[in-house]
C-alpha cells in the first residue's frame, strides 16, 4: 500500500527541527505577501534556512505563493519565484494562474501544486490543471470521503488532502475588522487586526466561535472547529491519496509536536497493521482531544457531511 | 429578460436549470432560452447562460448533454468558472463562446493572458479590481473584459467564500449561498485566564459585513474611455421595475457619453432616477479604490433605503381615442395619487390619478388587488411594458 506524505506546517525554524523529528514528510513554508493564512512567516533569509533545515532532515520543502495576485504584484510575485526556485525548494503552491505562467517564464523545473482552497472539488479540473504543468492538486475542504477518494480514483496528478486543523471559509480583500473599529469611532485604530490578536466572531445561533483575522491580502475567517480524522484515516489511505496535510495555524509549539507525532504514530500502525490501528485509534484521538485549545472543538469536517444547493 | 431588452440592454445573461449559481427550476428551461434568444434577436440582443458553479465529481452528468441543448437553443455563450465545464464545452459545443466568471477572482492581467491563451472569448472580472488595474490589463491583454457596474455583491473575493457551507450546509459555490456574510456576529477577543471579552460591548451595532450594492454611474465614462467591453448589472431576484429603471438609466448614460464625450456631465436626474428603485444604499466598491466602512452596512435597517417611490404597475395597453391606459396592478394605488410613467419611447412624465377603472368599466376608488387589471387615463400616450410608479403617501 502507498505510504502517504504527512504534510505540516511550521511556524517557524525551530518547529521544523521538531516536527522532522515527530515524522512529518513535507513542510508549507512562505510569507504572507505570497501565501495565504500561513502558520508561520518566512521572510526570505529564513526561507533559505528553512528550506536547507528541511532538506538535511531529508524531508519535502514547498512554499505557498497561492495568493490571489493583483498587477501590483506581479514583479514582486516573479522575483519570488525566481528566489524559491534558487534555494531548491520542492515545489510552489499556487492558485492563481499568474503563478503558473510565471514559473513557466522562469523556473521551468519548479514543481507545482494546485491548491485554491475551495475550488478544488472534482477530478477533472484536478487533472486540467495537471495539464497545464501541475504535479499535485489539494482539494477543497468541502467535500465528502467519497468525493474525495473517487477524485483520486480519476487523478492523473498527487492528490492532497487536509486531515487536520483549522479550515478557511472566507477571503475578502475589505478590512472588515478595521472598518468596524472606524463605523465604532476608534479611527485611531487604523493598524491591520492580525492574528495575534485572538479575534473571533461569535454567532450565537450556533454557538459557534470564528476566528477572524486581517493582513496584507485582506480578511480571512476560520471554521469553528477543527477537522480530526486520525481515527478514520483508513479509507484515504486505501484509497492512494499522495499527501495528507495538518494546518496548524494557530496552534502552540507543544501542540503541534505532539499532533505531527500521534499521526505519524497512526499512519505507520495502520500501514503495518489495520486491527492495531483500529484498537488505538480512539485512544489517539482522545490525546488530541486533551490537548485542544480553549473552545476548539473536533470534528470530521465535510468528510461525513452532505451539503446541498 | 424581456424588460431588461426592451429598456436597452445589448444582452442578458440568464440561469438555466442547472450547472448555474442560483440554479432552480424557475429558471429558464431549454425552450424558453429558445424563445429567449428569438426575442432577443428583433432587438439585436445577445443571451448569456451562467452555467458558473464549481462542480463535484457527480455534477459532471449529463453536462455535455445541457451545453449541446443550450448551443441549440441558439444562445451565444456561456458564463464559466470550472474548466471542467470550459473544456466540456470546447468539445461538445463549440458554437458557444466561453466567458469566465467572476467566481474566478480575476484580479491581474497575467491570469487574464493565460485564459486568453486558453482560447476564451471574454472574462468577467474580480469585483476586486480598480480603474487602474483594469486599464493595464486592457493594455497588456487583446481580450474582451467584462465588469459590474451595479448590484447586489459578495463581501468576499467570489468563489472563496465557503460560510454557508460551514453554517448550513448550503454549497455556496454551487448556488447555495445562504448569504451568512449579512448576518450579525459580535467580535469577540480570546482571553486566556479570564471570560472572553466582546470588543465594543457596549455596541450601537454588532460586527457585520454586509456591502452595501454596487453603483458605478459616475464611473461609466471613465469606464469607456480604458476601452472596457462589456457592464455588467446584477438584477437577479430584482422587480422589472427595477431592471427597467437601472438598465434605461445606465443605457442612456453610456449612450450620452459616447455620443459627446466632450460636453457630457452626469445628469442630476439620472441619479434621482437610480435612486427611485433603490432599496439599499449603494457604493462605488474597489473600482474606485478599496472600500472603507462608509462601504458597508451596520445596524439595524442601517442602509435599508425606503425610497419615495414603489412600483405601482405596468403598461399593458392604451387607447389613443380616449386617451386610456390598460395597467396591471403591481402594488396598491389610488385616485390623486401622483405617478410617473417611464420607457423606452416615452422618456419619462408625471401626472396624477383623476379616476380608476375595473375590468367592469365600474369607477372604484383604488387598485389594491395585485395584478389587477384597471384603466386609467394618461396625459400622454404610453406603451406597452411602461411602467408606472408612484409617490409614496
Ligand atoms: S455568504 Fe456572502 S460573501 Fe459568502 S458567498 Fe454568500 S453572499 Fe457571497
Amino acid at each position: 500500500m502507498k505510504k502517504p506524505e504527512l504534510v505540516v506546517t511550521p511556524g517557524n525554524l525551530e518547529d521544523i527541527g521538531i516536527l522532522a523529528e515527530a515524522g512529518a514528510d513535507a513542510f508549507i513554508i512562505g510569507e504572507q505577501a505570497f501565501g495565504l493564512r500561513l502558520a508561520g512567516e518566512f521572510k526570505r533569509e529564513q526561507l533559505r534556512k528553512a528550506v536547507q533545515l528541511i532538506h538535511n532532515y531529508d524531508k519535502k520543502a514547498y512554499v505557498a505563493v497561492n495568493g490571489i495576485f493583483h498587477n501590483e504584484k506581479l514583479d514582486a510575485m516573479k522575483d519570488y519565484v525566481s528566489f524559491v526556485e534558487s534555494i531548491d525548494a520542492d515545489a510552489i503552491i499556487f492558485g492563481d494562474p499568474a503563478v503558473l505562467m510565471t514559473v513557466r517564464e522562469v523556473a521551468p523545473n519548479m514543481k507545482l501544486h494546485w491548491s485554491t482552497e475551495t475550488t478544488g472539488t472534482n477530478w477533472y479540473t484536478a487533472n486540467y490543471w495537471g495539464r497545464k504543468g501541475s504535479k499535485r492538486a489539494v482539494l477543497a475542504k468541502e467535500l465528502n470521503l467519497d468525493q474525495v477518494t473517487e477524485i483520486k480514483e480519476n487523478a492523473e496528478v498527487e492528490i492532497e488532502v487536509q486531515v487536520h486543523g483549522m479550515t478557511a471559509m472566507f477571503q475578502s480583500k475589505r478590512l472588515l475588522i478595521g472598518n468596524y473599529f472606524r463605523y465604532q469611532g476608534r479611527a485611531m485604530e487604523i493598524e491591520r487586526k492580525g492574528k495575534d490578536e485572538n479575534l473571533y466572531l461569535y454567532d450565537h445561533e450556533r454557538d459557534n466561535r470564528y476566528p477572524i483575522f486581517e493582513d496584507e491580502n485582506g480578511t480571512h475567517i476560520m471554521s469553528p472547529n477543527d477537522v480530526c480524522m486520525i481515527d478514520e484515516l483508513d479509507e484515504l489511505v486505501d484509497s492512494g491519496i499522495d499527501a495528507l496535510k495538518i494546518d496548524f495555524i494557530f496552534k502552540s509549539a507543544s501542540y503541534k509536536k505532539e499532533v505531527t507525532a500521534l499521526y505519524r504514530k497512526a499512519i505507520d500502525t495502520y500501514l503495518n497493521d489495520e486491527n492495531e490501528y483500529f484498537k488505538q485509534a480512539g485512544e489517539w484521538h482522545a490525546k488530541i482531544e486533551n490537548i485542544q485549545p480553549k473552545n476548539r472543538k473536533l470534528d470530521t469536517g465535510f468528510f461525513f457531511k452532505e451539503t446541498v444547493y | 429578460m424581456k424588460i431588461a431588452v426592451r429598456y436597452g440592454a445589448d444582452a442578458v445573461f440568464i440561469g438555466g436549470q442547472e450547472f448555474g449559481l442560483r440554479s432552480n427550476a424557475d429558471n429558464f428551461s431549454l425552450e424558453e432560452m429558445r424563445e429567449g434568444v428569438q426575442f432577443a434577436e428583433r432587438y439585436k440582443a445577445r443571451i448569456y447562460v451562467t452555467t458558473n458553479i464549481i462542480a463535484h465529481n457527480e455534477n459532471m452528468e449529463g453536462l455535455k448533454e445541457y451545453l449541446k441543448g443550450i448551443e441549440a437553443a441558439g444562445v451565444h455563450g456561456i458564463i464559466v468558472a470550472d474548466p471542467l465545464i470550459i473544456e466540456t464545452c470546447k468539445q461538445a459545443a463549440p458554437k458557444l463562446e466561453i466567458h469566465l466568471s467572476t467566481q474566478q477572482s480575476l484580479s491581474n492581467w497575467k491570469a487574464v493572458q493565460f485564459w486568453k491563451e486558453e482560447g476564451l472569448e471574454r472574462v468577467v472580472l474580480a469585483r476586486e479590481t480598480s480603474h487602474e488595474e483594469i486599464k493595464e490589463m486592457k493594455e497588456n491583454v487583446d481580450i474582451e473584459i467584462e465588469t459590474f457596474i451595479h448590484g447586489a455583491m459578495c463581501i468576499a473575493y467570489s468563489g472563496r467564500c465557503v460560510l454557508s457551507n460551514h453554517m448550513t450546509a448550503r454549497d455556496s459555490n454551487r448556488g447555495g449561498c445562504c448569504q451568512s456574510c449579512r448576518w450579525d456576529y459580535d467580535l469577540m477577543k480570546q482571553r486566556d485566564s479570564e471570560a472572553d471579552k466582546n470588543v465594543f460591548p457596549t455596541q450601537s451595532a454588532p460586527f457585520a459585513m454586509s456591502p452595501k450594492d454596487l453603483n458605478l454611474l459616475h464611473s461609466i465614462p471613465k469606464m469607456c474611455d480604458i476601452g472596457i467591453d462589456s457592464l455588467k448589472i446584477e438584477g437577479r431576484m430584482k422587480s422589472i421595475h427595477y431592471v427597467a429603471t437601472v438598465v434605461s438609466v445606465y443605457r442612456q448614460v453610456i449612450d450620452a457619453y459616447c455620443e459627446d464625450p466632450d460636453n457630457f456631465t452626469i445628469k442630476e436626474e439620472w441619479v434621482r432616477e437610480l435612486a427611485k428603485c433603490a432599496n439599499r444604499d449603494t457604493a462605488s466598491a474597489f473600482y474606485e479604490g478599496v472600500p472603507s466602512f462608509e462601504e458597508q452596512m451596520y445596524g439595524k435597517d442601517n442602509g435599508i433605503r425606503k425610497t419615495n417611490y414603489v412600483f405601482a404597475g405596468m403598461v399593458i395597453d392604451f387607447d389613443m381615442e380616449t386617451n386610456t391606459a390598460t395597467i396591471q396592478q403591481r402594488n396598491l394605488f389610488k385616485v390623486g395619487d401622483k405617478i410617473e410613467f417611464f420607457g423606452p419611447e416615452i422618456g419619462g412624465f408625471s401626472q396624477r390619478v383623476a379616476a380608476i377603472w375595473d375590468e367592469n368599466e365600474q369607477q372604484i376608488d383604488k387598485a389594491n388587488h395585485p395584478l389587477q387589471i384597471v384603466k386609467i387615463k394618461v396625459d400622454r400616450p404610453v406603451y406597452p411594458y411602461n411602467m408606472m410608479r408612484r409617490e409614496n403617501h
